[in-house]
């Protein structure tokens, strides 16, 4: 008895001990997509020495937000990374916890490569062609019916007559949220849409709706497998942020979009026409309570990590234009934070 | 039919049975050396790290130092230009780009790794002398042979000049393999030649420990009460059945009550191997209860009986005689209990785990990793280095839990006492 005893009076102080300690360390959590950008500045930020290396956890760009706007305090991440800005009504939820004074950072940009096999022929696809691809429902003499297409040259006569299979992210990713905007939304046709809208319903989302038959293959939040997979299979395509095809140039290539074929040039200036913004947001009333909280923000949007000869481009960020980037740069060192209302 | 048909056919029967039996067997014996097969041929080359010998002048003026430097003053000095000069002179380049490339052959930190040469060396103060740099994660893999080099220029990672640079230092016999102790001493990093498991194997080691102190003694408590001391009736029926089948509940619904309980209304910090180790605990309690009531069960009654015919107590019975003898089973039941918990991923998933910690924890309450944890970190990173990063730790992973098997069944063989 008198060991449990013990034991309990140990767990009891642990407990308490961890409650009242002071972090000392800034915590992050948020996107996958942004989470490798975030971690290569957390570890050269904490070989610096002065402070402790940021814990940053993937959480996913949803999940993040949730995390950061539960509320002002120690027990909740200072930082959350997103691949996309933060919505309404997760501002809403911020502001109903108290985290009212919140600072916007972009990191850079991001394109998303269509890509397949590097011993597959070359492609080249219009957004159109890619919804229609992977649409649920598709608009055919005037009417929507279920995605009767099967092969490719079935969607334009002008594209192979290979079977469509393309390796599809979760519905929880970041990737596919900017895949569903950038070219579900995006490609959907006017028919489509007007047909949508004429039953009562949202084109938006009706539009992003996958199909479930077979010719579209949840793959998991793991882009690695895909990549893996598209190596073994060359008729099979998938999507991805722009650093995995970096890092594999041996194994896959893309396709072009529109005539346009993924490249840093064409992601920063958005010719690229699937290229997205990176963002990360920070609590400023964990300023100066959380140690180094400033100096991160100030590593991160540094030349040297940020800039277009920064650490990151090497790993696959496509850095900012540099109007751009001054105005990021400001923004980061007056802490200037954004309206939430 | 007649007899002896018939006794064919059952014979016949009995052969196909026996093939069923040898076909499955070698099936799943086939499997698990595919398996073994894959990860070993992945991981085993992680074990080595490439490095290149750079010659180095540690001079004093150079560094602006004073010639006989202490330790203290050896850490604060710069490294960074003595070693961007010394890693130069091995390649002659003409213009910043080469250069740059030169310097994509090592890892970020050969200034640091330069630094910590000399603090284990502090002779070679104003003398040349050879060091073994660890070359970037690209040059690493293709020296492993992991990484092609026979394909155009645009789709290799490595560029046609750091190629020659390499070759020419193969010639110079410059580029060797050495064990590759970051493995195990260092915590995470982004570059996968510096990464290492050394914080997540202390994260896992707390994590267990704190399981192992919270569920064995309350395991072993309730299921003495439950077996000896406890009526036997409608309630402790009840008890029984919900034991079963929480050692059935899949433990992602543990890291869910983790999270909602010790994260949501106790405010414990997150990803600390101390809210692992309370909701691996949870996880791990019936299914050390069950293995020790039923060592407990094993023990014959005619022991309680003799202990009780010469007077001792019913406590006494039971803490002097049935316990002792229940011990081999129990720790055999807890030991895979704890190999369980061990590589338990999901609920650590919720319970923010799945983070990138550099800095190894020194306590249960810093943010650490935990080795599953760090196979599904690793297994999503794009950099290649990763995949044999990957599957060295699982490696590890694995040999931890045959260890822990292993003494459990040896604990059993060697102590429990056959009763006849």
């Amino acid at each position: 008895m008198k060991k449990l005893n013990i034991l309990l009076s140990v767990l009891v102080l642990l407990v308490f001990a961890s409650s009242v300690q002071a972090r000392d360390q800034i915590k992050i959590v948020g996107s996958s997509t942004v989470y490798p950008y975030a971690t290569v500045v957390a570890e050269t930020f904490g070989k610096g020495g002065k402070f402790k290396t940021p814990v940053i956890e993937s959480t996913g760009t949803g999940g993040g937000m949730k995390l950061f706007c539960a509320g002002v305090g120690t027990q909740h991440p200072d930082i959350t990374n997103a691949s996309r800005a933060i919505k309404s009504k997760e501002k809403a939820l911020c502001e109903k916890n108290g985290v009212t004074e919140i600072i916007e950072i972009v990191v850079g940009n991001d394109g998303i490569t269509f890509a397949h096999s590097v011993n597959a022929p070359e492609a080249d696809f219009t957004k159109e062609q890619l919804w229609r691809a992977l649409a649920a429902k598709v608009d055919i003499d005037g009417k929507l019916v279920a995605n009767p297409y099967k092969k490719w040259s079935d969607i334009d006569s002008s594209l192979p007559s290979k079977k469509i299979e393309i390796m599809i992210a979760p519905p929880t990713s970041g990737t596919r949220d900017a895949w569903n905007s950038l070219v579900m939304g995006k490609g959907c046709s006017k028919a489509a849409k007007s047909l949508y809208e004429a039953d009562g319903k949202k084109a938006k989302k009706e539009c992003a709706k996958m199909r479930e038959d077979g010719y579209a293959v949840e793959a998991g939040e793991n882009d690695t497998l895909i990549v893996q997979k598209l190596a073994s299979n060359p008729d099979a395509f998938g999507f991805f942020g722009y650093s995995y095809l970096v890092a594999n140039k041996d194994k896959i290539k893309a396709s072009a979009i529109n005539g346009v074929e993924p490249s840093l040039e064409g992601i920063q200036d958005y010719s690229y026409p699937i290229a997205r913004p990176l963002f990360f947001y920070v609590k400023k009333a964990h300023i100066g309570v959380v140690p180094g909280i400033k100096e991160f923000i100030k590593a991160f949007t540094s030349k040297k990590a940020m800039g277009s000869n920064g650490y990151l481009t090497d790993i696959g960020l496509v850095p900012l234009a540099k109007d751009k980037y001054k105005i990021v740069r400001t923004a980061a060192t007056e802490l200037q934070v954004i309206n939430i209302k | 039919m007649n007899k002896d048909q018939l006794l064919k056919k059952r014979y016949r029967a009995e052969k196909r049975f026996k093939f069923y039996g040898l076909v499955s067997i070698t099936l799943a014996i086939l499997f698990v050396i595919f398996l073994v097969n894959v990860i070993f041929s992945k991981g085993r080359t992680a074990f080595q790290r490439t490095t290149i010998a750079v010659e180095v002048n540690f001079n004093t003026e150079e560094l602006e130092l004073s010639s006989n430097a202490s330790i203290e003053e050896i850490q604060d000095a710069d490294f960074y230009d003595l070693s961007i000069n010394s890693l130069l002179k091995l390649y002659k380049t003409e213009g910043a780009k080469q250069e740059k490339e030169l310097l994509r052959v090592f890892s970020p930190d050969h200034d640091i790794e330069i630094k910590n040469f000399l603090i284990k060396n502090l002779d070679n103060l104003n003398k040349n002398v050879i060091v073994n740099l660890t070359t970037s994660d690209d040059i690493d893999q293709l020296h492993k042979g992991n990484y092609p080099r026979h394909l155009p220029e645009e789709r290799r990672r490595i560029s046609d000049f750091q190629l020659l640079i390499y070759d020419q230092l193969v010639k110079e016999n410059k580029v060797n393999k050495v064990f590759n102790t970051f493995f195990f001493t260092n915590g995470d990093s982004r570059n996968p030649e510096l990464a290492g498991i050394g914080g997540s194997l202390f994260g896992s080691f707390f994590t267990i420990i704190i399981t192992l102190i919270l569920s064995f003694p309350i395991a072993i408590f309730a299921s003495i009460y439950l077996e000896e001391f406890a009526p036997k009736n409608r309630i402790t029926d009840f008890i029984e059945i919900n034991i079963n089948n929480l050692a059935a509940v899949p433990s992602i619904v543990f890291g869910l009550l983790g999270l909602g309980i010790l994260l949501g209304t106790f405010d414990l910090p997150r990803s600390t191997p101390l809210v692992a180790g309370i909701t691996l605990s949870l996880m791990t309690l019936p299914r050390i209860i069950i293995p020790c009531r039923a060592s407990l069960k094993a023990v014959p009654p005619s022991i309680r009986e003799g202990a009780l015919a010469v007077g001792a107590s019913k406590v006494q019975s039971v803490m002097h005689h049935v316990v002792p003898l229940s011990i081999p089973g129990t720790l055999s039941g807890t030991i895979i209990g704890l190999a369980q918990a061990l590589g338990e991923t999901a609920p650590l998933i919720l319970i923010g785990m799945v983070a990138f910690v550099v800095d190894i924890p020194a306590t249960p309450i810093d943010p650490s990793a935990s080795l599953p944890v760090q196979v599904y970190l690793w297994s999503e990173q794009a950099e290649r280095g990763f995949v044999e990063k990957t599957s060295a730790t699982i490696m590890v992973l694995l040999s931890f839990l045959i260890v822990m098997n292993f003494i459990a069944v040896y604990l059993r063989q060697k102590f429990e006492k056959k009763w006849s």
